[in-house]
């Protein structure tokens, strides 16, 4: 069976809802309202500076964050029997399929200036703290609605390595340092990388988490876009500017881990 | 001993970190007092006012229709696509892969804006129409990826036997090629579906006012700071799906006994 015809809608589906948009994108990031052609635009977007670093170091520390929590664990339910592995990634993806919007607001309770972490605080006779509105809250918010996304393809790698090359070097007198540095690690590397994007790209254009937890003063690079488009201040000209800075973060970090993971064969890997 | 302790606190620890805010809506939900914080008696008045509020009531339909429609359409054109894909030649395959990769890659916030744009340029009217465009767009990328592996994982010579049987190229279609990706394209339909019914930000670009989903009314809910029916509807929507993952798991576990008592029949019989 050899037909290229069923393709033909997909192409020209792909061709006007993905092409023609991102087109339209790089198209209004270099022209003014009148239509004409500029580069005013971008230097408006370094104006915005502080925010796209601070988008960029708030979505690496979160992806860090993620990893050093999701590594082990991944680990420990890879080395399970089929059934507790099963079980664990059910209770792994449970929470991913509330929405994330609830699970966001979930953490506006604990950490109110009266929420339950305070609370608990001046019940043992602590001062509390101002945790509402700040970058940790931010933080904590990007690291609790990504860890799923770490832990997934993490595992699904290390559920690969089979069980008899961890006993062959054994055998052989690895130590458990040598296990970890000579097989374990080098072959989750390609799990580590999805990961990695996955949770870094998520973080770094997120605009409902920072608006929920971060108040006004915690702004990221998605709250700046979605104030250009929807906000206050209408400006679809400079927010397909901001998009763009954001499209070229995105690739950055994704060509940067496509060099870690030399294995293109990438499909069903979000399964 | 030590190791085995330190293992078992650190899984504690993340499960009680993914799990506590949950549990705390659920509590909450159950609250007679309007704030969070503190617990002053039982009440079911949050569901009552859930289930009787017109606009949550309103967007959940929405979300069904545009779920369901879209999900249906991209099922069948990511079908299509991929078995037009993988009679493409090696150069072709992978550039055409290129592009569907870019819609999976790209930030949402991006593919947002970006068909905002386009649906302002075509002078479409948001509403359900725009939405369910964007949904099918995000959502053939993952039927693609689902069905592309179990074509490839076919055997092209039973197609051929069929044929050499005497069986029509559509008829050898229909009953040997599409059994043969069937569960792919559920896998994919399913995928699309879920993703769907959660997505937000796509959605809260190309809706406009009288479309709105589920998310998107979630969403001006908790910009209006207490609100405690958020805390019954994320109740609501945990049960359903809890219950739904253990209905699948227990279908799971059955298969795999019959299996299993399948494979001793057999060792017995043999």
């Amino acid at each position: 069976m050899k037909t290229k015809i069923p393709a033909i809608p997909y192409l020209i589906w792909t061709l006007v809802f993905i092409l023609v948009p991102l087109i339209l994108v790089i198209y209004f990031a270099f022209t003014n309202q009148k239509g004409d052609f500029t580069i005013k635009n971008f230097a408006d977007v370094s104006t915005f500076a502080p925010v796209i670093m601070r988008s960029v170091m708030l979505a690496f520390v979160a992806t860090l964050v993620c990893l050093i929590l999701a590594y082990p664990l991944s680990y420990y339910i890879s080395r399970q029997n089929k059934t507790v592995q099963h079980a664990l990634i059910m209770l792994v993806m449970l929470p991913m399929w509330m929405n994330f919007l609830l699970r966001t607001y979930a953490w506006m309770t604990i950490l109110e200036q009266n929420g339950l972490i305070n609370k608990a605080l001046i019940f043992f006779g602590l001062s509390p703290v101002k945790l509402i509105n700040t970058q940790w809250a931010v933080l904590i918010g990007m690291i609790y609605n990504y860890l799923p996304f770490m832990i997934l393809p993490l595992y699904s790698v290390m559920t690969k390595i089979h069980k008899s090359l961890i006993e062959a070097s054994q055998d052989l007198g690895a130590n458990s340092f040598n296990i970890f540095t000579k097989i374990v690690f080098p072959l989750s590397l390609p799990g580590m990388a999805s990961g990695v994007t996955m949770v870094f790209v998520a973080a770094v254009s997120t605009f409902v988490i920072s608006r929920m937890l971060g108040g006004g003063a915690n702004i990221l690079i998605g709250d700046l876009i979605e104030m250009q488009f929807l906000g206050m201040s209408y400006n679809p000209n400079l927010g397909s500017a901001i998009s763009l800075v954001l499209i070229v973060i995105s690739l950055c970090a994704i060509m940067l881990m496509q060099q870690i993971d030399d294995d293109d064969d990438v499909e069903g890997m979000l399964l | 001993m030590i190791k085995k302790i330190l293992s078992r606190t650190y899984i504690a620890f993340i499960f009680l970190f993914l799990y506590a805010p949950i549990a705390i809506l659920i509590f909450f939900s159950f609250n007679k007092a309007r704030g969070r914080g503190v617990f002053t008696g039982f009440t079911l008045e949050w569901y009552n006012r859930l289930f009787s509020n017109d606009l949550i009531l309103t967007s959940f339909l929405n979300t069904i229709i545009v779920a369901a429609v879209s999900s249906v359409l991209a099922t069948i054109i990511g079908t299509m696509a991929a078995i037009g894909i993988s009679s493409f030649n090696k150069k072709m395959k992978s550039a055409i892969m290129g592009v569907t990769y870019i819609s999976i890659i790209n930030p949402e916030i991006v593919t947002g804006v970006s068909l905002m744009l386009l649906f302002v340029i075509m002078k479409l009217k948001f509403g359900f129409t725009t939405l369910i465009l964007a949904h099918i767009t995000f959502n053939i990328p993952y039927v693609i990826l689902n069905v592309l592996p179990k074509l490839r994982q076919q055997d092209n010579s039973l197609y051929e036997a069929a044929l050499d049987l005497g069986c029509t190229p559509t008829l050898a279609f229909w009953k040997v090629v599409i059994p043969d990706i069937f569960p792919g394209i559920v896998a994919g339909f399913l995928m699309a579906l879920t993703y769907s019914l959660d997505d937000f930000v796509v959605s809260y670009f190309t809706s406009g006012i009288t479309s709105q989903t589920l998310p998107i009314t979630i969403y001006s809910m908790t910009r209006k700071r207490v609100s405690p029916e958020i805390n019954a509807i994320s109740t609501v929507i945990f049960t359903i799906v809890l219950i739904t993952l253990v209905i699948i798991n227990i279908k799971e576990i059955k298969k795999e006994k019959y299996l299993t008592q399948l494979k001793r029949k057999f060792n017995k019989n043999n």
